[in-house]
């Protein structure tokens, strides 16, 4: 067994890159899996937040009294004071804990909060009228080349609106945790959290600003989730509710639990920006582009936001000049949601370019591969785009925008994408006990991605068993520490840590069973559920016997990446081309998913069936923001009218039409592991939108196409 | 449909004596004195003519058939009841209003939403949760399987709630067909996405009857 | 949710014998979803709420004469899967039909679905009925994408929520309601009324009555119910319409044609109806019909679309109880 960590060919593996149930699932069909929200611990408390009702406001008072009063009241924690100023409606105030939840809602409803009620400035797509209010700044200006002469040279210039409201991330189970300080000076923290390895020190550095706290040290902290209900980026922080309720587990020396409600959920704990935006492409008639331009604006609320990428994918067109603007609103702040920025580049960029083909009289299809010279990896789109084209049937599909007869009229759009997804750090350690058993155990987490089962999918094909045999341990941050998993890292660390501990683990099996087999320690090998030594596989213990050796010693070595020892295990960059087919009822406006298909490649793929379902889910949610997601504020009182799930509008299983993914699998396998989380998020809305475009031969420039959006784009565009 | 009689369906003093307004002002001006004046037990709960609450109500649930005892607030709902009073969490509160359906119960052989439901008028009814289709990872429910089998879960916070109404499809419809099974479960969101492989998997136990415990 | 105390009596008497008479005091549970969110949304804060549940005379559908009783407490699933009202009353059996979630369909009952209120999401946000900030209306100027475009001059701008009226309606319904004085019956379509006060309701029932039975006359008329939905399932109307068509041959004798979800009650439109009788179904004359319906609508200032869709609606509506294809 000499060192070897680089992944085996996809044409020998028995687990990776083939499809296998993932491991956690009977827990989660049988409501057995333990999420944070479900912990309920002996004398446990029930947390509540206070929290404001105005966009923005100044706390002037704050009475605790009447809700001392309430039968169950425990205590109270303050976490913005009098005097602070609050900027986006349901802005957190205080944490109170009662002896049940029902105790706890009485006694936050009894708190009385008196405010200096200030100014708010809600909307974001009329630029103009925030510039009146003194609401807009400058984020970003940038220039390369000469966009007058490329403009010059152009021969057909399509200048256009686009632009995707402010949504939000709606984890069904909400942000929080359980806290349970115990007297021992240990404090525990189930939380629902993408960051296990992070919470610790979040929680002490927060705890220690408060004179009250500011002995804890990070090592009294830790945090257990094995399983978590969805993140989607919102959840890397312990948050002013984790500390809170700390502290009042801490006062009053019980275990309390504070999870968000549906309301405060929708409105505090994340969201994605906005973004408007004109656009401008020029190029020559054989499709050529020589110049783009844009002027764009967003807000992620009241602080500033970067800018996307533009012009997004054709990244080299000749002369590029854009703007972005920042608009500030009192809304719940941004958040990193599935790849940050790059749903907004892709559906300011491909409908523009779609909508130049139409002017150009091309199909958008031969446009996009007329200019992948302009794009960093020209020939990974090539060949998704002909895949794509081939599972989609885009050369029978598409036709000249707002061909069709009757009011149903079909279309179909495309859009391509890029993510890095490079790994994140990671370490690992994989045990192997003499009785034969493996365990791979780390801090990581699994956010519903199939983390955990790639991981046993990593463990069992290096040791070369059966993946229901070995066992996966993350979700506990005293196991070895992994990063947060965010930007499509999480794979990339954990499938080389495990790679590397594992094989770690094997040569120290290795040596021990080497000299009974009469070989080098080199020269042993493993596979199903044999040690043998490679050169004469005559040679050979069952693995049970060759763990046997070890007698009562156990093996546990650890893997980390980065590690200087590198091997190929991963890399980052990823390409991706989506279609989409709708149609679209030109009496109602209703749009209505037809097909999608999504070619994807991630290099080496770990677990094929996870990583299609993950591509899926991208859809789907590109689904709900192509069509139905916004924040709805009202501009008059600030009030964030559809903080529900009823109005605030997620896909339901009737809106998905017929999906189709494809995870390449061959060509990139030896790029090694590279992360899936972000790049199927991209590209759905904007290809939704080049099919509505397709279909009605009229752009509806801004998203969710909500009936109000497509009836009007239809009248604007004298089809009515 | 019409309920189980119950005892106190037969004419108790109180009805007899009638109802009166004097007796309803003292019980909505006393609050929670109300509830020392009048019975709180759960036979009242069933009752006729008396209120019982605010204060905790004594109420019998029938859970994956067996009795449960729990004392509750008339305003909790059954989900929470289940949640906070019985350790019962497979079903999840995320909308809380009725809408999402990952809080799914069957009650009396129809799906309901749980968190819509005060626990109080669960009572004497017949309510199955998550926890009582299936015995271990091994014995699950043809729905559990053909979920795992497909995929159908992600985050999973969703999963318990589409489990529950799937298996409440398919009791009424053990042949649906695919618009049939996106009909009968549009009563719940999922945002992971995971809409492929559920659809895929009702389809599939449908195919093998969705007996338990196959 | 403010605590409250909790009653089920067994008979409509004790019932009514257990209600407030004022609005606010006792909230009546007839089963649905929407009465215990508003609770948790503390919209509605009463001290005690009673539960129809044990009434078991409000429970079921049985003959009555050529045509049906239906007890309010009937769940919507029961009362699809009746064979007389699929039978006679698909306008019905499409409004049912259009909630989609079998989770709803088995809690809500035909009492709750009427006695719903508004969804209206600035009502639901706590600024009232008619959605006012320190006296000012937030509905004209505001966000009413999803608010009335008929009956809207003010100051109610919500859209009756009920998803059965407008069927209702069209089929000639009453309804039954049990009161301190007995019963009365009016028609569903007077059950509704537009508020002008914060302190009034949008049903004509008062704080301490009951509504115990709808009764639908029997009719040979054709009958149906389109609805605009902006998810493909389970989602609130954009804009409902249901329509009866008493046919003579093939002209249409007499007409009714009601419009949900674009006024603050079941909207009954005597323009498209007139637009209807004498004439016979084509799509040109459903249009024209639709087109009527609509010909008085004020939409306010997002809610143009809903014009629109409320003509296409009436216009669906009517070719579908027509059997006449688009």
């Amino acid at each position: 067994m000499a060192i070897n960590y680089d992944w085996p060919s996809q044409s020998e593996t028995k687990i990776l890159g083939k499809r296998f149930n993932r491991l956690d699932g009977p827990w989660k069909v049988r409501g057995t899996a333990e999420y944070a929200y479900d912990r309920n611990l002996d004398g446990m408390l029930v947390a509540r937040l206070v929290t404001c009702p105005h966009a923005h406001a100044k706390i002037t008072a704050i009475d605790i009294e009447p809700a001392k009063r309430v039968k169950g009241f425990r205590a109270a924690e303050i976490i913005n004071p009098v005097g602070t100023e609050l900027q986006w409606t349901h802005q957190e105030v205080l944490a109170i804990a009662a002896d049940t939840e029902e105790a706890a809602r009485d006694c936050a409803n009894a708190v009385r909060v008196s405010y200096e009620v200030l100014p708010h400035w809600m909307g974001d797509e009329d630029v103009k009228k925030a510039g009146e209010h003194n609401r807009v700044q400058p984020a970003e200006d940038k220039e390369d080349g000469d966009v007058v002469k490329g403009f010059e040279e152009a021969e057909v210039t399509h200048e256009g609106y686009y632009g995707l409201a402010m949504i939000t991330h709606c984890c069904l189970e909400p942000h929080g945790q359980v806290v349970d300080w115990k007297d021992n000076g240990e404090i525990w923290v189930y939380a629902s959290t993408q960051a296990v390895s992070r919470i610790s020190a979040d929680l002490a550095k927060s705890l220690t600003e408060d004179d009250r706290f500011k002995d804890v040290k990070a090592n009294q902290i830790r945090c257990i989730t094995p399983v978590m209900g969805g993140g989607f980026g919102s959840k890397f922080n312990i948050d002013t509710w984790g500390v809170a309720c700390a502290k009042l587990s801490k006062v009053t020396g019980k275990p309390v639990k504070l999870m968000l409600d549906r309301r405060e959920e929708l409105a505090v704990a994340g969201s994605r920006p906005s973004d408007f935006g004109h656009i401008k492409v020029g190029a020559k008639k054989d499709g050529t582009l020589t110049a783009f331009e844009a002027e764009t604006w967003s807000t992620g609320g009241v602080a500033g936001r970067g800018a996307p990428p533009l012009p997004y994918i054709f990244q080299d067109i000749p002369n590029r000049k854009t703007r972005h603007l920042n608009v500030s609103t009192n809304t719940g702040p941004a958040r990193a949601w599935r790849a940050p920025n790059h749903p907004q580049a892709a559906a300011l960029t491909m409908t523009a370019l779609t909508d130049l083909a139409a002017k150009l009289d091309m199909d958008p299809f031969d446009l996009f591969k007329k200019n992948l010279g302009f794009t960093p990896r020209a020939e990974v789109y090539s060949a998704e785009m002909d895949k794509a084209a081939e599972l989609f049937g885009w050369k029978q599909k598409f036709h000249k925008p707002g061909d069709g007869k009757g009011h149903i009229k079909r279309g179909v759009g495309m859009s391509i994408h890029t993510w890095a997804g490079r790994p994140h750090d990671s370490t690992c350690r994989v045990s192997i006990e003499p009785d034969g058993s493996v365990t791979a155990a780390l801090a990581s987490q699994d956010l519903g991605v199939g983390c955990r089962t790639a991981i046993a999918a990593v463990l069992a094909e290096t040791v070369g068993l059966p993946l229901d045999v070995v066992k996966v341990e993350i979700g506990d941050s005293v196991l070895p520490p992994s990063s947060a998993s965010g930007g499509s890292t999480t794979i990339g660390g954990v499938s080389a840590s495990t790679r590397r501990a594992a094989t770690h683990a094997l040569r120290k099996l290795a040596e021990v069973v080497a000299p009974d087999l009469g070989v080098a320690a080199d020269d042993i090998a493993v596979g199903d559920g044999k040690v043998f030594a490679a050169s004469d596989p005559s040679k050979s213990l069952s693995w049970k016997d060759a763990c046997r050796k070890l007698g009562t010693k156990t093996i546990a070595e650890m893997g980390a990446q980065p590690a200087r020892d590198q091997g190929k295990l991963n890399d980052s960059g990823v390409g991706g081309v989506q279609m989409a087919e709708v149609s679209v009822d030109t009496e109602t406006g209703i749009v209505k998913v037809e097909k999608m298909v999504a070619v994807q490649d991630v290099g080496y793929v770990v677990a094929l069936e996870q990583a299609e379902s993950q591509v899926y889910g991208a859809l789907i949610q590109g689904i709900a923001w192509a069509l139905f997601e916004e924040r709805v504020y009202d501009q008059m009182t600030g009030a964030y009218l559809n903080a529900d799930m009823e109005f605030y509008k997620l896909s339901g299983i009737g809106d998905i039409g017929e999906l189709v993914v494809h995870m390449v699998q061959g060509p990139y396998d030896d790029r090694g592991v590279i992360g899936l989380g972000e790049p199927p998020a991209i590209s759905p809305g904007a290809a939704l939108s080049n099919a509505v475009q397709n279909a009605l031969g009229v752009r509806v420039p801004t998203m969710p196409m909500t009936a109000d959006r497509v009836l009007a784009a239809i009248e604007k565009g004298g089809l009515s | 449909m019409s309920l189980k009689k119950t005892p106190q369906d037969q004419d108790t003093a109180a009805s007899k004596s009638g109802f009166s307004r004097r007796l309803f002002m003292q019980g909505v001006g006393a609050g929670a004195g109300a509830a020392g004046v009048l019975t709180s037990t759960a036979e009242a709960a069933t009752g006729d003519t008396q209120p019982v609450g605010p204060d905790p109500v004594k109420i019998s649930l029938r859970i994956n058939g067996q009795a449960k005892q729990v004392e509750v607030e008339p305003r909790v709902t059954l989900l929470d009841a289940c949640r906070n009073s019985l350790n019962l969490t497979g079903a999840k509160k995320v909308c809380d209003r009725g809408t999402c359906g990952a809080c799914t119960m069957i009650v009396d052989g129809e799906p309901v939403y749980s968190c819509s439901m005060l626990a109080i008028e669960a009572e004497g009814r017949d309510i199955q949760t998550v926890e009582g289709i299936s015995s271990s990872d091994e014995k699950m429910h043809a729905v559990q399987h053909a979920f795992v089998n497909n995929d159908a879960q992600q985050c999973g916070f969703c999963t318990p709630g589409l489990v529950m109404a799937a298996k409440a499809l398919l009791d009424h419809n053990p042949r649906p067909t695919r618009a049939e099974v996106e009909k009968g479960l549009s009563g719940n969101i999922c945002r992971c996405g995971t809409y492929v492989g559920v659809r895929q998997a009702v389809l599939d136990a449908a195919s093998r009857g969705g007996r338990r415990g196959d | 949710m403010q605590n409250f105390e909790y009653i089920a009596p067994t008979t409509v008497d004790n019932a009514v014998k257990s209600l407030g008479s004022e609005w606010g005091t006792t909230e009546l549970l007839y089963g649905g979803t929407d009465t215990i969110s508003l609770l948790k949304e503390r919209i509605t804060t009463p001290s005690r709420v009673v539960s129809l549940k044990n009434v078991e005379a409000l429970h079921g559908v049985s003959k009555a004469g050529s045509g049906v009783k239906i007890g309010s407490m009937t769940t919507l699933s029961k009362l699809a899967a009746d064979k007389n009202i699929a039978k006679s009353y698909p306008a019905l059996v499409e409004a049912i039909e259009g909630i989609h979630s079998m989770q709803q369909r088995s809690m809500a009952t035909i009492g709750s679905d009427l006695m719903q209120r508004p969804r209206c999401w600035y009502f639901r946000n706590g600024f009232g009925l008619l959605a006012t900030s320190n006296g000012k209306a937030l509905v004209p100027n505001g966000e009413n994408q999803y608010h009335a475009i008929l009956g809207n001059k003010g100051p109610a701008y919500f859209v009756s929520a009920s998803l059965l009226a407008p069927a209702l309606v069209a089929l000639g319904a009453k309804a039954t309601v049990a009161g301190p004085d007995g019963s009365r019956q009016v028609a569903v379509e007077d059950l509704f009324r537009i508020p002008s006060s914060d302190k009034e309701r949008e049903t004509t029932l008062k704080p301490n009555e009951v509504l115990t039975e709808i009764t639908l006359p029997g009719t040979k008329a054709a009958n149906a119910t389109y609805e605009v939905h902006q998810r493909q399932l389970f989602d609130w109307p954009l804009t409902a319409a249901s329509v009866s068509l008493k046919m003579k041959g093939k002209t249409v004798e007499d007409a009714v044609v009601v419009l949900g979800h674009v006024a603050p009650k079941p909207w009954r439109s005597s323009e498209a109806e007139n637009a209807l009788k004498g004439k016979t179904i084509s799509e040109a004359v459903a249009a024209e019909a639709g087109k009527a319906a609509v010909a008085s609508a004020t939409p306010l200032s997002k809610n143009k679309h809903k014009v629109q869709l409320a003509s296409v609606a009436v216009k669906r509506a009517i070719l579908k109880a027509a059997g006449v294809s688009a």
